[in-house]
């Protein structure tokens, strides 16, 4: 038997169905790999052996009764642990939570666990998602499996380094401001951000509300897409889920699609390299009979800034809730309850989590509310009646994912503004809150560059069409 | 620029115990990132409405109703508290 964790999702379940091999021998093939690889890569915050081995003999009952067998039957996944299993503990890879077990299934849980999906175990990340490079975790350093001295992205690092070095068939990530599609880009894997409400957040760890989605890592664009199509979907525990049809309903043709090229994403100070390798893919679209059409996003060099603020400030509304009193860690130093806030929350939370809070709760304080959040709410709408514009035009955009490869450990941990800047080409699109996906796109030095495809809201479909034709424009890259 | 007295405030009221060290650390890496977002006073915002869900005008509301927990879910809730009596969460007092 050739080594199963080469395989698709798609072909796995066909493996699976024609019975080549069973759901416990393709588990098995994952598990024994994350032994062997993961000392070195260190994607996994846990590994659930037992719960994955349990989930998948089930699959193969199903299977041997000739039952219906969903596409991700039996497919070991891996899941970022700011999303909630059941009975399974969840960190966040924060210490304040280093002893919390979830209390129920977050709702894209469920629906994959309906879909008989395998949960290989829990994934590193940045601390409450807060970070682009894993390196904020309280726990581990993630590596990036094309170059251990690097990082993988973040802040679903884990996700993205678990998918590329085939420890997982596949895995859920979140995006905030591009913690999906900076590692996805990183690592050298498909990581797609659906569009905000598209998949329910409850059982997702709060980091910044209206920016949150939950999202795949798959090695290829249509194994993305089955796990898209498996969590999304309007939930009733979550009132900013949208159920709406796919905007685009005839049937994809290449001919007719127009892809923008916004002038502001091609910055100076971009690795000219990896330009280079974006400038042929939208060459090869061309020669392939896309329209290619020059847009400007105007308001592009504020994003940042603006993400910046909102992200702040509904981080520090949401870590209000870590105070040591009815879950997460408590600190037992002090006298009164205002010493068990104190001591709870600077023993428990690390040095990114506190600049943001501390940052957040300065700009909504009084005085500061209307000059900074308000105005950057108010940029914000500025930003997302830029891409409205652009998409009056065109189907698509097209822009780098990052303006550089994966970066070395330690490059960027001294400032944190530097740090930020690594979102530069994915924040905007949370704040305007459209679906984006990033590919594979060759490699520069021996490392992987992202092409991201921005969609129109609730129009997944055209760039997941869209994106299964640009990852055929190069050999694969997977990492070995 | 933000001042030692600001930084202490604010953390004062996120409930943030800071030491010396790094109130001068968070003046300094606050300053610098509240300077990059000052960038945002050159836009003209004049009849610009806020964003807050990109496609949403209107909350979603739900009836106002008591829906009850199973004890089992409400056990496994209490087993996070960290300190707790009879199903009662401790705190240290107040005053």
């Amino acid at each position: 038997m050739s080594d199963l964790t080469t395989l698709t999702i798609v072909k796995a379940h066909e493996g699976l169905i024609k019975k080549e091999f069973s759901a416990l021998e393709l588990t098995k093939a994952y598990l024994d790999r994350i032994r062997e690889e993961d000392e070195k890569i260190h994607a996994f915050l846990v590994v659930l052996e037992e719960l994955a081995f349990s989930q998948a003999k089930e699959i193969d009952d199903l299977i041997s009764l000739k039952k219906e067998t969903p596409l991700l039957a039996g497919i070991p996944l891996a899941i970022k642990d700011n999303i909630l299993i059941d009975g399974i503990k969840c960190t966040a890879a924060s210490k304040i939570l280093e002893d919390y077990t979830a209390t129920y299934d977050a709702t894209c849980i469920k629906k994959l666990k309906n879909a008989g999906a395998v949960f290989l175990g829990k994934v590193n990340l940045d601390e409450f998602a807060m970070g682009s490079s894993c390196e904020n975790s309280a726990f581990v350093q993630t590596r990036n499996p094309h170059d251990l001295n690097r990082v993988p992205g973040g802040s679903s690092g884990g996700s993205a380094a678990s998918v590329s070095a085939r420890l997982s068939a596949g895995a859920l990530g979140s995006d905030t401001g591009g913690s999906i599609r900076l590692p996805a880009s990183f690592c050298g894997v498909v990581g797609m951000k659906p569009t905000y409400g598209r998949v329910s957040r409850y059982g997702l760890i709060a980091m910044a509300s209206s920016l949150d989605q939950i999202g795949p890592f798959a090695k290829t664009v249509e194994d993305a897409e089955i796990i898209f199509k498996t969590i999304c979907g309007e939930d009733s525990l979550d009132s900013t889920s949208i159920e709406r049809e796919d905007i685009k309903r005839e049937k994809f043709d290449i001919k007719k699609l127009r892809i923008g090229v916004p002038k502001e994403y091609f910055i100076e100070g971009m690795n000219l390299e990896v330009e280079k390798n974006i400038r042929q893919a939208i060459k090869k679209y061309e020669e392939l009979g896309v329209k290619i059409e020059e847009v400007s996003l105007p308001h592009t060099e504020y994003a940042m800034p603006v993400y910046y603020i909102i992200c702040a400030s509904e981080v520090s509304s949401n870590m209000a809730r870590y105070d040591g009193i009815r879950y997460g860690k408590r600190s037992s130093k002090g006298e009164n309850l205002l010493d068990t806030y104190l001591n709870s929350k600077s023993e428990g939370l690390g040095d990114e989590v506190r600049r943001r809070v501390m940052l957040g709760t300065y700009v909504l304080s009084s005085g500061y509310y209307d000059a900074y959040y308000v105005r950057a709410q108010k940029i914000r709408s500025l930003i997302k009646q830029d891409f409205d514009k652009a998409f009056k035009k065109v189907d698509i955009i097209l822009t780098p994912t990052s303006p550089c490869t994966a970066f070395s450990l330690g490059e960027k941990t001294k400032d944190p503004l530097t740090m930020y800047l690594s979102d530069v080409f994915v924040g905007a699109v949370n704040l305007a809150g459209l679906p984006a996906i990033s590919i594979p796109c060759g490699k520069v030095d021996n490392l992987p560059v992202g092409l991201q495809l921005i969609g129109k809201p609730f129009d997944e479909k055209t760039i997941f069409e869209a994106g299964k034709i640009a990852e055929n424009f190069q050999a694969p890259i997977m990492g070995e | 620029m933000i001042s030692k007295k600001d930084v202490e405030h604010i953390a004062k009221l996120a409930r943030l115990s800071l030491t010396h060290n790094e109130i001068e650390k968070f003046q300094k890496e606050l300053g610098s990132i509240l300077d990059y977002v000052n960038k945002l006073k050159e836009v003209d915002v004049s009849d610009v409405e806020p964003t807050t869900h990109p496609f949403m005008p209107e909350n979603i509301m739900r009836e106002d109703e008591v829906n009850s927990l199973p004890m089992e879910k409400v056990d496994k809730l209490i087993k996070e508290i960290p300190e707790c009596e009879s199903r009662y969460v401790k705190v240290k007092r107040i005053l």
